[in-house]
């Protein structure tokens, strides 16, 4: 039982069918071939801009989608269709969209029991009561707002909601599918914070899901980047963004505001040209070539894989 | 300390003194008060607190009660039926034709003035000498129970169908959904007039001597008329609501906790589309009623001398202008059971809503 690693996803690939024909189908390839390992109590943030594939990662870690290969490990077991039952008390999710992700005619207080009904996990009436009430004070909302309805909250109370539902479980492991990205900036601070504080107090490690880097790096030991449903760099997260070694990386954190104008102008944006290629018609080689400055023939004709540079930063590049 | 306070001197009315008493420390009964929080409640209940909280809803509810006990207790209290000729101390009143509301006729009037009672014509009589009220009631009765069968069936059939159509997705969906575009595609009128003619010849012999004959086969034949080909639209509508709704992340939410379907289906998806599944059958009922109405007037829905209110309406039409009554009573009742519905479907949809709490 005691594994170094939590969490061990190894060559997990979503592929979804798409027609294309009357009777073709063609495989949309959201996530090919991406393994990385989460150690108890870690934040790994996930990056990459929009369609790259995070959120099917994460929701294909919990099997809300069937894999289309790959295995994923928690606690070096191995987790499969049959068992994952179990493996849901030790797993859990928190929404992006915490308008859509709250049943909006359940009370809060059954919003939050649910994984408490689901999972037997209390004896009697009062016993849920009383843990539901602590989830609540755990998140930091009111005893008396257990007889809401969602609606009545504002989006960072939702959101704190939807967290609670998580942890009602006493999971492991959550996966924060851009928790924060639909809350505007106060909010996502305190919301930041409060994942903090819990994983300080509780131990849970996160797979942290966002587009914003500056929250990202705040929040996580380690930093995977993503680009059409593959990682191409990894590593901590302090290291990848000072020293990013993929070119991508380096467009995408020369794209981060900087609150300094004079710093700012200094700052040379590294802007990608074209656009992204559909992950039904990928490139062959490297998937980032076609955008790529640094691209040989060699990107077209083989994929780069993960190559440590010490210090356990790994980058998906030949010419780096 | 706390007893230093209540033995404090009372406090000069003139005084601009704070009076001390005042921040006493609050007692452990004080302090519950305090806790706001309300007792936790199911959907259900939730709901049906709002509903009685609507006055129209209620007042509909209440009239509709009222309706159902009249039809059921006025058969048993007025000595006429509704298939029989006004009869006087055992003979029969051929003068008692075409009578105003509370009118007696000569017959009537001579026993009475004999010491005999007779039991007034609230509503007149028909020109068949049958006293009217007892036919506006048992056409009420022939009325609401088509409405309210018919949509009951329409109901189950509908919310089967597009649940499991809607739920399972795919193929399942496909093969369903164009079962149900072959029959949407069928003429109305058409299919409920043929279905009556043959359902009609088949089901006599079949419901001989039990007690179905009672009801009448044209009524039969009407209610599995309704089943065949009324459902279709509520199946659509209850597939298109779960289609919206399964795709809502706190479906997603409530499998990533280990859900099963069983539960999703009865805590996520029917609450969500509950309101409109409400609305559309309490809106079924008129709309089956008078579908009843112009199968009757065709001579297709129940068999004389049974009455319905809509072959009231229609036998009314030929004395209109010297019998305005006639029409009128079927016609207010028509307007005011179609009214009640209407008002209880619009008050359950919002009770059942919570967006719409006040």
């Amino acid at each position: 039982m005691n594994n170094e690693y939590l969490i061990e996803v190894e060559n997990l690939k979503q592929y979804f069918p798409i027609k294309t024909g009357f009777f073709k189908t063609t495989p949309l390839k959201a996530v090919d071939g991406v393994s990385f390992k989460i150690k108890p109590g870690e934040t790994l943030g996930l990056v990459g801009e929009s369609g790259c594939g995070k959120t099917t990662v994460g929701r294909s870690i919990l099997r809300l989608y069937e894999p289309t290969d790959g295995v994923v490990k928690y606690n070096g077991e191995i987790i499969t269709a049959s068992n994952m039952q179990e493996y849901r008390k030790h797993m859990q999710m928190v929404f992006q969209d915490p308008y859509s992700s709250l049943n909006p005619r359940m009370t809060v207080e059954d919003i939050i029991g649910e994984p408490l009904d689901v999972h037997k996990l209390y004896e009697n009436k009062a016993q849920r009561r009383e843990k539901i009430l602590s989830l609540m004070e755990l998140v930091g909302l009111n005893a008396e707002h257990a007889t809401r309805y969602a609606h009545e909250f504002s989006g960072g109370q939702r959101q704190r909601i939807g967290i609670a539902r998580a942890l009602a479980v006493d999971p492991k492991f959550i996966v924060c599918d851009e928790a924060v990205s639909a809350l505007d900036v106060s909010i996502q601070a305190q919301v930041i914070n409060m994942f903090e504080d819990l994983q300080q107090k509780l131990g849970v490690a996160y797979l942290f899901i966002a587009h914003d880097l500056l929250v990202v790096r705040h929040i996580s030991n380690r930093i995977a980047v993503m680009y059409l449903g593959r990682i191409v760099e990894v590593g901590d997260a302090d290291d990848v963004y000072e020293h990013p070694q993929h070119p991508y990386t380096e467009s995408l954190l020369s794209a981060v505001p900087i609150p300094d104008p004079i710093q700012a102008k200094e700052n040379k944006r590294i802007v990608l040209s074209g656009d992204v290629p559909s992950p039904m018609n990928m490139p062959t080689g490297c998937a980032f070539r076609t955008r790529c400055r640094y691209a040989t023939e060699r990107c077209a004709t083989e994929c780069p894989s993960l190559l440590d540079r010490g210090n356990g930063h790994e980058v998906a590049c030949f010419n780096r | 300390m706390e007893s230093n306070i209540e033995n404090m001197p009372k406090k000069n009315i003139f005084s601009a003194q704070i009076d001390v008493a005042k921040f006493e420390k609050a007692t452990e009964e004080e302090k519950r008060q305090q806790d706001v929080m309300s007792e936790s409640t199911t959907f259900f209940k939730d709901g049906m607190k709002r509903l009685m909280k609507n006055p129209l809803a209620v007042g509909s509810m209440i009239f509709l009660i009222l309706i159902v006990l009249v039809i059921l207790i006025a058969p048993k209290v007025v000595p006429y039926s509704y298939s029989q000729i006004n009869t006087v101390n055992g003979v029969r009143d051929k003068g008692a034709k075409n009578m105003k509301p509370f009118e007696y006729s000569e017959l009537e009037q001579k026993y009475m003035a004999e010491g005999g009672k007779v039991f007034p014509h609230i509503m007149g009589t028909d020109e068949q000498c049958r006293d009217y009220f007892i036919r506006v009631v048992y056409g009420t009765r022939v009325s609401l129970s088509i409405g309210l069968v018919a949509s009951v069936m329409v109901l189950i059939i509908g919310l089967l169908y597009g649940s499991i159509s809607g739920y399972f997705g795919g193929r399942v969906d496909l093969v369903m959904m164009r079962i149900v575009d072959i029959i949407y595609s069928l003429p109305d009128l058409l299919m409920v007039i043929l279905l009556s003619v043959v359902l009609g010849a088949t089901i006599t012999p079949l419901i001989e001597g039990t007690s179905l004959a009672k009801i009448g086969t044209n009524l039969i034949a009407l209610f599995i008329v309704y089943a065949l080909l009324y459902w279709v639209g509520m199946a659509r509508l209850v597939r298109g609501q779960i289609l919206t709704i399964k795709s809502n992340d706190y479906v997603l939410a409530a499998r990533a906790t280990g859900a099963k379907s069983g539960r999703i289906i009865r805590k996520h998806i029917i609450p969500n589309c509950i309101s409109v599944i409400f609305i559309s059958t309490a809106l079924q009922v008129p709309s089956a009623i008078f579908t009843e109405s112009y199968l009757s007037f065709l001579g297709l829905g129940v068999s004389a001398p049974m009455p319905s209110l809509g072959s009231l309406a229609n036998y009314a039409r030929e004395g209109l202008v010297s019998y305005p009554y006639k029409l009128i009573f079927p016609a207010v009742v028509i307007i005011l059971i179609v009214l009640s519905f209407n008002l209880l479907g619009d008050g359950l949809r919002d009770a059942f809503d919570p967006k719409l709490k006040k």
